[in-house]
């Protein structure tokens, strides 16, 4: 779509566009050059001496057990949280969608934790299940469950997946009631004379027709998983037990800071940017063809 | 409604209660937890009702930070967060919306290319290329600085996408009426695209002003002096590692401190909050 009238000046849409493009150039497109010239380099552990090495980096990469550990990880992180987030929020959702009194309180309520920073989040989980002093692992323990995430890989990736997905809940309920909102109700009254239940009309005309919200809420906590739960792990797990929640953004941050590996990190940066752009393609593909029935 | 089930009616507002009360948990306890002193939340269990030591520990960490982890005043860093929260906010608007403006109502070699150049920072996370970016700002000594906390932050391709967006709404026959009586580009942007981008304006201010505040990695490598830090920093590094060293009442003031701002927010600007979410991922 473009404007039928517009304005002429040799000058004006240039210094319009200068403060953006300037921020862009500096801030996005030359360290993202960097990382892929650094990606092709060999540094010594003093950063005195670097050797341009090719794809070394990425060879040493894919054959290096902890980082295709670290792709599982994230794998199995990110589906974990898109999976669950968008199944509890959905039937909140539906519950919301079907209420009439106290419909704006229990939005209020739903919604702030949107409002919390992911390590924020990350900290009051690990107080609530701390090893020695959290109230939920006291109560854990009065049902016999031995909880320590300090120790225990799959405790302490279960935490970080709580963590994230709770902060994420408010997101996708929105996003849900909105598409709840936008169903006709014409074909649910339909369903009903028919003499559908509530659940079958669920299954077979609600969740249908919710598909697209569906599908493009699974893209976003995927992006979310995948990039802003950083906060959340290094508030809690760090990486840790032995790596079991590294995911690949944390891999990136701790060989590249901790580790001061500037190859190995850069050529990590750059494997990411390439699954970036891979969902950011996936999602705007989507936008334009619509799931449809 | 379709039909009365008042057993489903009945159902549907307990679901909704235990969710809400499962997912505002975490934030009563973190309350109780902040109006304890160490030696009561350190007690296992630790009491559910809140203690009297409110006043003194949030005084504490508002003035005087913790003894043992970091020991800035938690004033100090709210004030960074809110700098750079409004700074992050402001600014993305600002360039966002001049920059839509030259894209939509001029024509120009190189148009489709900037509109490009934007589009694609969506592809570049700040936690992909944080090394490189690093090195830039350092380069540039901008580290312990606002202007380095908030520049590089600042380009936005989803604000520029939205202005897009919503200046494709505005019918031409404003603009040709502007030039019909001699106005120029800028007299137009100020006299009817301004005004008329205000609910805009205010839906993306609560989503960026939520964003700058809760930014955590960029921070972390960027503001290496505690009078720098933001209160989500200072959360972590008041966290000093082992159950029993960390000052959680303390901590868990601070927590309070960092997101009541921002909740506020949501919550008082909620039908702009949830334009902007819906509307930025257009």
């Amino acid at each position: 779509m473009e404007k039928r009238v517009v304005f002429r000046s040799a000058w004006l849409p240039y210094a319009l566009v200068l403060p953006q493009i300037a921020v862009t150039i500096v801030f996005f497109f030359w360290p993202a050059f960097q990382a892929g010239w650094y990606s092709l380099q060999l540094q010594d552990a003093f950063g005195l001496q670097t050797e341009f090495v090719g794809l070394r980096n990425f060879a040493a990469l894919l054959a290096d057990e902890h980082y295709l550990n670290s792709f599982r990880i994230t794998a199995v992180f990110s589906l974990s949280v898109a999976v669950s987030g968008i199944a509890i929020s959905l039937l909140l959702a539906t519950m919301a969608d079907r209420v009439l009194r106290g419909a704006l309180a229990y939005k209020t309520l739903l919604i702030w934790p949107y409002a919390v920073a992911p390590a924020v989040a990350g900290v009051l989980w690990a107080f609530l299940f701390a090893p020695s002093v959290g109230i939920a692992t006291y109560a854990l323990r009065q049902y016999g469950v031995d909880w320590n995430w300090v120790l225990r890989d799959d405790q302490a990736m279960l935490l970080v997946v709580v963590a994230s997905t709770w902060k994420q809940i408010s997101y996708n309920f929105l996003f849900f009631l909105a598409g709840l909102q936008s169903i006709p109700k014409s074909l649910i009254e339909a369903a009903a004379i028919d003499g559908a239940g509530p659940t079958r009309r669920f299954w077979t005309i609600v969740f249908p027709l919710l598909s697209p919200t569906t599908f493009f809420l699974l893209v976003v906590n995927i992006v979310y998983a995948f990039f802003e739960t950083f906060g959340v792990i290094d508030a809690t797990t760090q990486g840790g037990p032995a790596g079991a929640t590294q995911i690949l953004v944390y891999k990136v941050y701790h060989d590249g800071v901790k580790s001061a590996d500037l190859g190995g990190s850069s050529a990590q940066s750059v494997i990411l940017m390439a699954i970036v752009i891979a969902l950011t393609v996936v999602q705007f593909r989507y936008i334009e063809r619509k799931v449809q029935y | 409604m379709v039909e009365n089930r008042p057993w489903l009616t009945f159902f549907s507002h307990a679901i909704l209660i235990a969710g809400i009360l499962l997912i505002a948990f975490p934030l009563y306890v973190t309350f109780v937890g902040s109006t304890l002193t160490l030696d009561e939340i350190v007690r296992v269990p630790m009491p559910l009702v809140p203690g009297d030591h409110f006043w003194e520990n949030y005084k504490q960490v508002l003035t005087a930070g913790t003894a043992r982890g970091a020991a800035a005043p938690v004033a100090q860093m709210m004030a960074n967060s809110l700098v750079m929260a409004l700074v992050i906010a402001f600014g993305k608007i600002a360039i966002s919306i001049i920059a839509s403006f030259a894209i939509v109502y001029f024509r120009f070699p190189l148009r489709d290319f900037f509109f490009w150049m934007i589009f694609v920072t969506l592809m570049l996370p700040v936690e992909v290329r944080i090394i490189p970016t690093f090195k830039v700002v350092s380069d540039l000594g901008m580290v312990n600085s606002y202007v380095g906390l908030t520049l590089p932050l600042i380009a936005s391709a989803t604000a520029t996408f939205l202005f897009r967006q919503f200046f494709l709404t505005i019918p031409d026959e404003l603009a040709e009426a502007a030039r019909m009586d001699g106005a120029g580009p800028m007299r137009f942007f100020w006299d009817v695209v301004v005004p008329l981008s205000k609910t805009s304006m205010a839906a993306l201010f609560v989503i960026q002003f939520i964003y700058g505040w809760n930014q955590y990695l960029w921070p972390l490598l960027i503001t290496t002096d505690e009078s720098m830090y933001t209160t989500v920093i200072g959360i972590k590094r008041m966290v000093t590692g082992g159950d029993a060293l960390t000052e959680w009442h303390l901590v868990l003031a601070t927590a309070m401190l960092a997101l009541l701002p921002p909740a506020l927010v949501v919550v008082l600007m909620q039908r702009w909050f949830v334009k902007g979410l819906v509307e930025t991922e257009k």
